[in-house]
């Protein structure tokens, strides 16, 4: 079974830790914007906002992508660049509609790679703002907090 | 590195700035943080200086693991000369300056000067310039921030703004990061608004080089954990630091009416759980799992839709017990009207309710609120206190300046109302049941307060063995008395003593107090900062060497009191903690007073413990022992 990272922003505190931890792990250093992942903060409305590679499908990365250096690893369900064959255009940093593709500090693309399964955002997450869940659960989980949203309607409804 | 961060000279007059490397002894003698914050002050503040004049130095930091892998590393500290106080001006501040300041390539920045015109300071990966500021001058703390982000262009930029309040130079005005993080305590803001200094702004993407990476992860995982894992962590997750009033206002340890009682009668509409009728969630520091403040929005009245952040007990304090009114709205739309203005939530609360019962002692007159019924319970009164303190406007212009001012102002004895410690009020709290608690307020070197050297965890009446194992050869030896019981004297100069220590080895390491013996017993200490430091930096610390670090800055601290002429006769309580018992509570706070006589003892032992003489100055063998006798040497 494919399991997928998923985002729950209404859990998501601001605090940075993921993007801390991804440099760290990723890197050795600490710097976010080596992160793979970024909350996107809105102050004045205290809005925060996990953004990450939503490890498309169909990805406009790949599709874009002039050497075919990006690909789909379907083991962990997620899209990968060769190195060997990336020539650092940066196309596609320029078509990922979400900012999934980064730029590191010396100039190579950089994506998240679930850290090969183990994604450590959701490790270090206490909130579970970021998880990584089996995809086919997703809309399961989905569905039972519908219903519970719908459970508290009817109730107020009936009394 | 971490230890390739910086310190940056910034002289506003001139508008010059040096920047040097910080050497590695000065590291090992003082880590960094608050610790190396009071060797810059003790070297750049000229004795009796001005506190708003242009060179009073304002110190502000990152602490050595800022932005590192350390449980909650997002703490920075700011330092002057107090001028509420004329003492030690000192405070410390979460949200997510500290770590950019790192990210920029800086770990400490002495400002001195005054700025011709308003002027923000901007510091970009190592680059540092003095910029205008008059399009932001005058703006509250939320718009400032949002100017300053839209003028350059980032919204990534952190700041620490002042508000009005500082502008207007209220000898209480704090300095801000994001809606709630406040450097609250002693007036920094002040110093800034006297420097014409409206925000310092940062940016950095520079790499944090992390010694050990995978080891700190790891280490770092562990440290969370021990922290996430105890009650009292897992209750701020939820509601902030708002539960400790349900604790504290049904015991009987909490002001209310300006010290006149000790419980907010029925207060149960300011409790943490009616949070849930306005939080939208929570908010977290830069990596802080704990994240213990709400996001609000305030919800009818006339400050409807506002969004803010907080509140602590702190202002569940300042607007529900003090002034006597049990209705949240006060709290929630106080603690917004003190976040904009970049106001001390604490010292706000505590004049408006000083000034109240002033007001119902006729004291104070109509004609000198200028028609405000300023009587406890009144909250429209108490926001519109907070808007003229701000504004400086009519009493508003008199309670801005601090405690004993306003007193010398006032006059009608009206000093003999004051809550306060060497010109700084009290945090909400009632320590006559409590003589730990007391000695702590009396002896903490920027004034009454509780983030300095409280010990807290004497509160829950612990097993013996845990005190045990929490003060003990941990890691100095002690071999005197610890009594489980918080209405006694024995042993508790010991306790304050040790958490003294432990406070500045946090604040050096720029670590959140919430993630160390404060509220939680089985907390990293002093043997977990060695671990991390080491990690993170690569530097060896035993923790015996970071306990000495932290008495070589306390005394400085200390020895900086005393040049500005502060001595034992400062280290005391009001009479009002001794001539008045508490009048309600539970029976171990009821009918409680501090007793003079066993409180000069418990002082008397407290300076002995610190090798300090009967008058609280610290004796030429102990400043040698810390390598400390010949300061000022002028290294930094």
């Amino acid at each position: 079974m494919q399991k997928m990272l998923i985002v729950d922003h209404e859990k998501c505190t601001g605090c940075r830790l993921c993007e801390l931890v991804c440099s760290v792990y990723h890197d050795g250093v600490s710097n976010p914007t080596r992160s793979r992942i970024h909350i996107i903060k809105f102050h004045n409305q205290g809005f925060f906002f996990p953004m990450v590679c939503q490890q498309c499908q169909d990805a406009a990365c790949m599709a874009i992508c002039p050497k075919d250096a990006i690909y789909r690893d379907e083991e962990l369900g997620r899209v990968m660049i060769n190195y060997d064959l990336c020539i650092g255009c940066k196309m596609c940093v320029a078509a990922c509609p979400f900012g999934g593709m980064g730029i590191n500090k010396d100039g190579t693309v950089i994506k998240c790679d679930l850290c090969d399964g183990d994604p450590q955002c959701v490790r270090f997450c206490d909130m579970k703002a970021v998880d990584y869940v089996e995809a086919s659960t997703v809309n399961l989980r989905k569905k039972r907090e519908a219903v519970e949203n719908l459970a508290t309607l009817m109730s107020k409804m009936v009394s | 590195m971490p230890l390739k961060r910086k310190i940056a000279y910034i002289d506003l007059s001139k508008g010059e700035v040096e920047v040097r490397p910080i050497p590695i002894e000065m590291r090992r003698k003082y880590i960094g943080g608050r610790g190396l914050d009071a060797y810059l002050l003790y070297n750049h503040c000229p004795p009796k200086c001005d506190p708003l004049g242009p060179d009073n130095p304002l110190i502000v930091s990152a602490g050595i693991v800022a932005g590192c892998l350390a449980s909650a590393s997002a703490r920075s500290h700011v330092m002057a000369k107090s001028p509420l106080t004329g003492a030690l001006g000192s405070a410390n501040m979460g949200g997510f300056f500290a770590p950019e300041l790192a990210w920029a390539g800086f770990h400490h920045l002495v400002i001195k000067g005054k700025a011709s015109q308003p002027a923000y300071i901007f510091i970009n990966d190592g680059r540092i310039e003095i910029r205008d500021a008059t399009k932001v001058w005058g703006a509250g703390v939320y718009d400032s921030q949002e100017i300053l982000r839209q003028e350059l262009g980032d919204p990534e930029v952190q700041c620490m703004v002042i508000g009005p309040a500082g502008e207007n130079l209220v000898r209480f005005a704090n300095v801000m990061n994001g809606h709630k993080n406040a450097g609250g305590r002693t007036g920094m803001g002040a110093v800034m608004g006297s420097k014409n200094l409206k925000a310092i702004v940062v940016r950095g993407t520079m790499d944090l080089e992390i010694a050990y990476p995978r080891e700190a992860l790891e280490y770092n995982k562990e440290l969370i954990d021990m922290v996430i894992s105890s009650k009292v962590s897992q209750t701020m997750q939820r509601w902030g630091t708002m539960f400790i009033y349900g604790v504290t206002n049904t015991t009987g340890l909490i002001r209310n009416r300006n010290f006149q009682q000790n419980q907010l009668f029925g207060g149960e509409d300011i409790e943490c759980e009616n949070m849930d009728k306005v939080s939208i969630g929570m908010a977290g520091c830069f990596g802080c799992q704990v994240h213990c403040r709400h996001r609000y929005i305030i919800k009818g009245g006339p400050y409807d839709g506002v969004y803010t952040e907080g509140p602590e007990y702190t202002s569940q304090g300042a607007f529900g017990t003090e002034p006597d009114i049990n209705d949240m709205e006060s709290v929630l739309v106080g603690n917004h009207l003190v976040n904009d203005y970049g106001l001390d939530t604490l010292e706000t609360g505590s004049m408006i309710a000083w000034a109240m019962e002033l007001y119902e002692k006729g004291i104070l007159t109509d004609k000198d609120t200028g028609g405000i019924k300023l009587n406890f319970g009144n909250k429209e009164a108490l926001w519109e206190m907070i808007h003229k303190i701000a504004r400086r406007e009519g009493l508003g212009d008199v309670l801005a300046e601090g405690p004993l001012r306003a007193a010398k102002k006032i006059g009608k004895g009206s000093e003999k109302y004051l809550i306060h410690v060497k010109g700084m009020s009290n945090l909400h709290s009632d320590e006559r049941p409590t003589p730990s608690l007391a000695l702590n307020i009396a002896t903490a070197t920027r004034g009454a307060d509780h983030l300095r050297s409280r010990p807290a965890i004497d509160l829950y009446n612990l097993p013996i063995e845990v005190l045990d194992k929490v003060y003990r050869n941990n890691p100095v030896p002690y071999e005197g008395p610890l009594v489980n019981n918080y209405n006694s004297y024995e042993g508790k100069a010991w306790m304050v003593l040790w958490q003294e220590m432990l406070y500045m080895a946090v604040d050096c390491t720029g670590l959140c107090k919430y993630h160390t013996i404060f509220l939680g017993v089985n907390h990293p200490a002093f043997k977990e900062f060695a671990r991390f430091i080491y990690l993170n930096t690569g530097l060896e610390f035993t923790p015996e060497e970071i306990w000495e670090v932290a008495n070589r800055a306390y005394t400085l601290e200390r020895m900086f009191n005393i040049r500005e002429g502060f001595s034992r006769k400062d280290d005391w309580l009001v009479d009002r903690y001794f001539d008045e018992p508490t009048p309600l509570g539970l029976p171990v706070a009821r009918g409680k007073a501090i007793d003079r006589k066993k409180f000069k003892e418990m002082l008397d032992e407290y300076y002995q413990l610190h090798e300090w003489d009967e008058n609280g100055v610290p004796t030429p063998e102990l400043l040698k022992k810390l390598g400390i006798d010949k300061e000022p040497s002028h290294q930094l």
